[in-house]
């Protein structure tokens, strides 16, 4: 059994990672082109892991099940990326990076990891750069900044509202470059089915052509895992409908760790849900809160003439809207965490407040910040005397060229104009915190079995602030795999190429094709989706965004009847050797039918709120936090890595105690 | 809504295909038409049918996976959108809807309305990128300033979610919109001026090689493109392309 040693290199923070690079074992150039890389995924963790490697001379196989590396889920991040550059000389810096990663992800998190990643930050922009990346600048033609959740400097750089997309198409870019020169070899519409390992070490994998259905080997020296979060566990939520936890959960069963699967962002800011045909949520970037002011109505009556669609939101006086972010969180008003802020709207729908049909949905107004815009562009444009309308036309111009992207998705989402009127917004599953466990070199508890970006655990702790998940996918990619797998892969210079005609590779490709037969073979009676929207349901109302003891047995067991008819009663139409999308989301279900229950159960182990996680049995009960998620640091300072028994149910924990030498533990007050 | 579904169907790449008929009822105008599209598939497996097969992701509009020819518009009949961000309010109560693949020789067809776009990729494999290592030691982002308005055209092209419509809009099956929008977004920027006479070569040479028509300024490819590409690019790419065969070295 693999041992719970994270690696953290000695010494002091800010000397850990350098002294780490300086230490570890190197690949010779000319060994490097004997030695095969396996990435799965080509998000920003896999493709720049796989472009970066490729550039040192590694051959890479990179898989992705999409049609080109360049559509993988990272595209659809809006807001930003973090770095602390500190060009807004605003105090910031590696430490203050570092502190509000820790701090935001509520003492959760490998403060050794993060620091790294705060150290990387900077040098992640200048790359991106240097790639023809087109960042947001100034008249001076600098980059610009703005500010995001849950810290008190301007660090985020940006592309509009389309940061993810440019940043993916550079990654895809420099991958493009390798793919020319035969140094990447890509498949495209590939699916990771099995992790295989020779003699306990990761030696490739099985995969299925999405095409032609072919169940396909593939043998490399190492492989990483670079394949996204699971927030699709929960059938609605921000993530691609194809997003899937099958590449993770495949070498979980194969060994390597799960860890906090409880760990799940609630994102503040999603168009609300409009009917039972709802495929996936849209979320409205977090840089809205810039300048958005969050509110429901003081007043019962108004809510219910509101949804009596008897009153307009613009009508309501200001003195009877509760913007309740800035009554409660004074300090950091509209800007808190999003966990924070999920949870506040949730309390305020809870109490009844909730303004749309449904009784789940918030105001996130624009109407003072167009106001106050259009009064400072007044004064830059010389109309002194400029009218009401006048100011409010100018603020709209100022509005549109911040968020024109993000206004024009919601109109056309809604049918609503949000410059006339509020938009209606509630909490949606946004990403996930929790992951594959990861030593201090990205490896798993397999050896040579690596996981990058969302699929791993370490950095974010129990919550990720906003525009963390891009430096992080990149930081890993770019800057932390490219070395720490040398490290590793010292030894096998002298291992020749793998071959997959071998028991190991034949027995992973039986465990595929008697999945694939059982399923295509089954003659139920419903559908796919029915059984992924009853999953996501009972993880929606029982393992959402407040948990309790009760509620959390109830999912567990629900979720096992769940699986269960899902085997006796599914229908996979088609055939397994073709192009079949019923057949991938029923292999990806069946993934997540199995990983729902390892989360309930590790919810239910952690009786502590903390981040994401709150167990409504866990709340402050007086002084100034009162009613505040509280935190168990004496019993729960620790990571819950979950070990695969062969019954999702009856996992075996193993813990690594988090030590925090440089960051005092702190209750997380935004007041 | 109830509506009348006219849809291609096709088993595989060498199968001959054909338009299918399908009713379709309790269509609501908040959906999105590929929300409309699991509710036919949902009908035919209830029916004991094969779901139509179409490629989508994201649903946000960003991946560029979505296709569909919808009423002879790559996308359908809204300005702007993919056809995931297209929604049935745009559609009346008895409406019939044509539902077709992008057709052009350089997309074959896998299946039902799925194209095969990989031609995409090689052609950016052929000169979409400017030749830089990951480094840990590259000059500071702000040592290099580059004027707000070259930064913004560049950040303009470089929205082009490489979905395909201006190659399914064209009746030449032309690429040449996609193509320009990376030659653009390149020649905008100081990192990408030293490779940009190779570039344009390359990627022009690729596009060719893989079928795709020439440009004979028709325009439809701005009117279907989904992120508001402009035909500015195509200028451009001209100009650098006519540039760079009369002085490249290479």
């Amino acid at each position: 059994m693999a041992t719970l040693d994270a690696k953290i290199p000695a010494g002091p923070i800010k000397d850990k990672w350098t002294k780490h690079k300086n230490d570890i074992n190197l690949v010779a150039p000319a060994n490097k082109r004997l030695i095969d890389i396996i990435v799965v995924g080509t998000g920003l963790a896999g493709g720049s892991a796989a472009a970066s490697l490729a550039e040192m001379g590694y051959n890479v196989k990179s898989f992705c099940f999409q049609d080109s590396p360049r559509r993988a889920h990272s595209i659809a991040a809006q807001g930003g990326i973090n770095a602390a550059k500190n060009y807004q000389n605003d105090g910031d810096s590696i430490y203050r990076l570092f502190y509000d990663t820790v701090k935001g992800g509520d003492y959760r998190s490998r403060e050794a990891n993060v620091y790294r990643l705060a150290e990387v930050s900077s040098n992640i922009i200048d790359q991106c750069v240097a790639q023809g990346v087109p960042f947001a600048r100034d008249y001076g033609g600098l980059l610009d900044n703005r500010s995001f959740g849950g810290v008190l400097v301007s660090r985020t750089f940006y592309a509009k509202g389309q940061t993810g997309q440019q940043l993916l198409l550079g990654a895809y870019s420099a991958m493009n470059r390798q793919i020319g020169k035969g140094k990447i070899k890509m498949y495209n519409r590939h699916e990771m089915l099995e992790l295989v390992k020779v003699d306990g070490k990761a030696r490739g994998i099985v995969a299925r052509n999405l095409v032609t259905g072919a169940i396909e080997s593939h043998s490399a020296h190492a492989v990483v895992v670079a394949s996204g979060g699971y927030g699709n566990v929960f059938f609605l939520s921000t993530n691609a409908m194809r997003s899937n936890t099958t590449a993770a959960w495949r070498i979980h069963k194969k060994g390597a760790y799960f860890a906090n699967p409880c760990y799940t962002q609630i994102h503040p800011t999603c168009i609300p849900r409009s009917g039972d045909y709802q495929s996936k949520l849209t979320l409205m970037s977090e840089s809205l809160r810039n300048d958005g002011r969050i509110w429901v109505p003081k007043n019962m009556e108004d809510v219910e003439a509101i949804r009596a669609g008897k009153l307009k939101p613009v009508k309501i006086a200001e003195e009877n809207r509760d913007y309740y972010l800035e009554r409660r969180y004074p300090a950091f008003g509209n800007l808190v965490p999003r966990d924070v802020a999920s949870r506040a709207a949730k309390e305020r729908c809870d109490a009844g407040y909730g303004v749309n049909t449904t009784g789940e949905a918030v105001y996130l107004d624009f109407g003072s910040a167009i106001k106050r815009y259009g009064k400072e562009k007044a004064i830059v444009t010389g109309e002194a005397n400029a009218s009401e309308a006048r100011i409010v036309e100018l603020g709209e111009g100022v509005i549109e060229d911040k968020y024109g992207n993000l206004f024009q998705m919601y109109e056309k989402i809604t049918d609503d104009n949000p410059y006339k009127t509020p938009m209606q917004i509630y909490p949606a599953v946004h990403y996930t915190m929790g992951g594959i466990w990861v030593d201090y070199n990205l490896m798993t508890t397999v050896p040579g079995c690596y996981a990058a970006g969302e699929a791993n655990f370490s950095d974010h702790g129990a919550n990720r602030l906003g525009a963390s998940a891009l430096m992080q996918g990149l930081a890993d990619g770019y800057f932390v795999l490219p070395y720490t797998i040398g490290d590793y892969l010292a030894d096998d210079i002298r291992t020749g190429e793998i071959p997959t005609d071998t028991a190991e590779f034949t027995e992973a490709e039986d465990t595929a094709k008697a999945r694939i037969s059982k399923l295509v073979g089954n003659n139920g009676t419903k559908s796919v989706d029915h059984f992924h929207k009853r999953l996501g349901k009972i993880m929606w109302d029982k393992v959402g965004m407040a948990r309790n003891e009760k509620h959390l047995k109830e999912a567990i067991a629900e979720i096992r009847e769940v699986r269960e008819d899902f085997h006796k009663n599914v229908l996979v139409p088609g055939e397994a050797m073709e192009f079949n999308p019923e057949l991938e989301k029923a292999l990806r279900v069946e993934d997540f039918l199995e990983l729902g229950e390892l989360f309930a159960c590790d919810a239910l182990e952690r009786t502590e709120s903390c981040g994401g996680h709150f167990r409504e049995e866990s709340v402050e009960l007086d002084g100034p936090q009162k009613g505040e998620a509280k935190r168990d640091d004496k019993n729960f300072a620790y990571v819950s890595a979950w070990e695969w028994t062969g019954d999702p149910g009856k996992p075996t924990l193993h813990k690594e105690e988090l030590e925090f030498n440089d960051i005092e533990l702190k209750q997380r007050s935004y007041k | 809504m109830k509506l009348t579904l006219k849809v291609w169907r096709q088993k595989s790449a060498n199968d001959k295909g054909k338009i299918e008929t399908y009713p379709i009822d309790n269509i609501s105008g908040h959906m999105s038409f590929l929300e409309m599209m699991d509710v036919l598939n949902e009908q035919l497996i209830a029916e004991g049918k094969i779901p139509v097969s179409f490629d989508h992701d994201c649903r946000e509009g960003i991946c560029g996976m979505c296709s569909m020819h919808i009423n002879g518009e790559p996308h359908g009949p809204d300005r702007g959108v993919t056809t995931c961000q297209l929604h049935m309010r745009k559609f009346k109560d008895g409406d019939t809807i044509y539902i077709e693949p992008f057709r052009a020789k350089g997309f074959p067809i896998i299946k039902d309305l799925v194209v095969d776009r990989s031609a995409f990729d090689r052609i950016q494999h052929a000169g979409g990128f400017v030749s830089v290592n990951t480094s840990g030691n590259t000059q500071d982002a702000n040592a290099l300033p580059i004027p707000k308005a070259d930064a913004d055209t560049a950040f303009d092209a470089a929205t082009c979610i490489g979905c395909g419509a201006c190659v399914a809009s064209c009746k030449n099956a032309s690429a040449m919109l996609f193509v320009s929008a990376k030659v653009s977004q390149f020649s905008l920027l100081p990192q990408g001026k030293v490779e940009a006479k190779r570039r344009v070569l390359k990627m022009v040479d690729q596009m060719d090689k893989e079928g795709f028509g020439n440009c004979t300024n028709t325009g439809a490819c701005e009117v279907e493109c989904p992120k508001g590409i402009s035909l500015e690019n195509i200028a451009r790419m001209n100009r650098e392309y006519l540039k760079a065969s009369v002085s490249s070295t290479e």
